[in-house]
């Protein structure tokens, strides 16, 4: 009865800084001037979880983790770095590559647009240097807003190269994956951002330079298939959903029946896939304690 | 007789017509033979006509044909010497992936293929040439061995995807294929992958981080499975026909896109008319690759896949 009460239908549009300055390559387009704010309009939101109706004030003081069952929202690439990164500690890269339309997908270009608009950046993933409680950090995360998170030629080379200015900068890699997969509108090319991005991490390791893969909800196919699933330390948020077939697939070809829980962070962790599950506010402090381990040429206390 | 498609019933219906021709000729003895000609001359350029312009979903009939050869067709007739290595050593022998030792035209190879089954019995023990994680697990535990012992790695794609089931997911299907993927830009060793039926994304991909990559003519190579992109795209399975035009993912769209280094030739119609002369041409491509790469230093293969992998997929930089 109260059920449609709080489903709002408007979207409030904000002024989202800093905004993309353009969009595609394939031709001169508008700038976008607003995107959507991440929750509907109005004061409260129901957690899709447990049904608790929430402040949006709290929640987004709460990280965006609901306050009764620590459901986790999902959170944009931004959103996420604000939370994780020192004070004005973030340098971003390669804002500026553009994508093409190598196929000349039906629709593609449309769908670049609309992404670039709901997002609020031209391409789906944030790359850049940080430091994390001092500890300086390469970092990238996928963006749930633009496309589901997928992977084309762009993101594959964004993700390419910021592995590889960690290698010259000795510096540790952290990326933050929420992702559908490959993303189709670019073919056989997305395909092989995945072998890019694999390889860029096989040259890391070689360095033996740290990779920390932070799997979110929802991470699957060509993503957990190549970079999402290499780090050298696998965390997961909690419930997130993550796989390499999307659990309609599954049920749909294989007409299985998926148990309750399958594909949750907590299944992946059970199975041996995930080594640990860690709360978005515990997020920064558990990756500070894992960097610290693995910093280069600093003294941990006394001398053994 | 092989399964035949729809395109190819009007080259059917003349070779019928010029067997009655034939026949009645004898038959009745007269001299038929002028007209005879004709109809064969007819007939071959019809064949090129139709085989000469597949388009990309006959093509994706043909590379899913029942009967097309799959690698344990090609092995014996590629390979001097094959001896089969079997499991991952952690949990199965997937039979979706067959690997293990060749001699290929004199030279210790290491050859990892997936393998779709023949029949309906065949294709449950092969899962329908889809592997699970222990089958790419098995493909890494090989072309690790192939690194140590410095020998070049050959490997065939022929399957519809990774396996997509529940046990699939429990054993790290992701995880399995990445680690593929990651081993395969590092190796010292030539690495030539050839695609020789169908390519389904990851699934496939975990065999094709090659130096090279050769397509049979009529292979495909995809992010996604053209039905299931009509699906995303049209909410309609049944055009899968315009999303395999859509995706560009024939042979010869790959070489154009830079991502095939070439495109080996099959049979008039398709590979399984012709197996033998399939693997001989098969043979021919990869060995003229092999001598190439064999002629490179370790550390200038591993540089030079690198080099490859990262110039795929263009963008556009916004010089500052």
């Amino acid at each position: 009865m109260f059920k449609d009460i709080f489903r709002r239908t408007k979207y409030v549009t904000i002024q989202s800084a800093p905004a993309p300055k353009r969009t595609t390559a394939v031709g001169t387009r508008q700038e976008p001037k607003t995107v959507k704010k991440e929750l509907p309009d109005g004061l409260w939101v129901k957690c899709p979880k447990c049904g608790e109706v929430l402040f949006i004030k709290d929640l987004e003081e709460n990280a965006r983790v609901c306050t009764t069952c620590f459901y986790h929202f999902r959170i944009s690439g931004r959103a996420r770095l604000a939370l994780l990164a020192d004070e004005n500690s973030f340098e971003e890269w390669d804002s500026e590559i553009l994508t093409l339309d190598p196929l000349e997908f039906p629709g593609y270009e449309e769908k670049l647009l609309e992404a670039q608009e709901k997002a609020g950046m031209i391409e789906g993933v944030l790359t850049g240097r940080a430091m994390i409680e001092g500890v300086p950090v390469v970092l990238a995360f996928n963006e749930a807003n633009f496309m589901m998170g997928s992977m084309g030629s762009v993101v594959g080379e964004k993700i390419a190269r910021a592995v590889e200015r960690a290698i010259d900068l000795r510096l540790p890699v952290v990326i933050f994956s929420t992702s559908g997969g490959a993303r189709m509108q670019e073919g056989i090319l997305s395909l092989y951002q995945m072998a890019k991005t694999s390889a860029a991490l096989g040259r890391l390791a070689a360095n033996h330079l740290l990779y920390i893969s932070v799997l979110t909800d929802p991470t699957f196919g060509g993503v957990t298939a190549s970079y999402a699933s290499l780090g050298d330390i696998l965390i997961a948020e909690p419930n997130a959903l993550i796989g390499f077939t999307g659990p309609r697939v599954i049920k749909q070809t294989m007409r299985q029946e998926l148990p309750a829980g399958a594909q949750t962070a907590e299944f992946n962790q059970m199975h041996g896939l995930i080594d640990l599950i860690v709360e978005r506010a515990q997020m920064r402090s558990t990756l500070a304690r894992l960097l610290r381990y693995h910093q280069e040429g600093v003294q941990h206390g006394a001398t053994v | 007789m092989a399964q035949l498609f729809e395109f190819e019933k009007p080259i059917i219906e003349l070779e019928r017509k010029i067997a009655e021709l034939q026949k009645f000729s004898a038959e009745k003895d007269i001299d038929l033979s002028r007209e005879v000609e004709t109809l064969e001359k007819k007939v071959s350029l019809l064949k090129k006509e139709i085989y000469g312009n597949l388009e990309p979903w006959q093509k994706v009939q043909i590379a899913r044909h029942p009967e097309r050869p799959n690698f344990y067709d090609y092995a014996p007739l590629l390979f001097d010497d094959f001896i089969e290595l079997k499991g991952d050593r952690l949990y199965a022998d997937d039979q979706a992936i067959a690997g293990g030792m060749a001699l290929f035209r004199g030279v210790p190879v290491t050859v990892v293929a997936q393998v779709k089954g023949k029949d309906t019995k065949e294709n449950i023990k092969r899962n329908f040439g889809m592997p699970h994680p222990e089958g790419y697990r098995k493909a890494l535990r090989l072309m690790d061995q192939a690194e140590k012992f410095g020998r070049p790695i050959l490997t065939f794609i022929d399957t519809p995807g990774a396996a997509c089931d529940l046990a699939a997911e429990e054993r790290g299907q992701g995880e399995a294929i990445a680690r593929c993927l990651l081993a395969m830009s590092g190796y010292h060793v030539p690495v030539i992958s050839t695609v020789i039926g169908e390519g389904g994304s990851g699934g496939a991909l975990a065999l094709g981080v090659g130096n090279v990559i050769l397509m049979l003519e009529n292979s495909f190579y995809s992010v996604i499975a053209p039905e299931s992109c009509a699906s995303i795209l049209w909410k309609d399975t049944s055009k899968a026909k315009e999303a395999a035009a859509a995706l560009k993912f024939t042979a010869q769209d790959l070489l154009k896109l830079g991502v095939a280094d070439e495109v080996i030739r099959e049979p008039q119609g398709g590979a399984h008319y012709n197996s033998r002369q399939t693997a001989d041409e098969l043979s021919a491509v990869i060995a003229k690759y092999l001598v190439r790469l064999r002629t490179e230093s370790p550390e200038a293969l591993q540089e030079k896949r690198y080099q490859k992998l990262r110039a795929i997929g263009p963008f556009q930089e916004k010089s500052i």
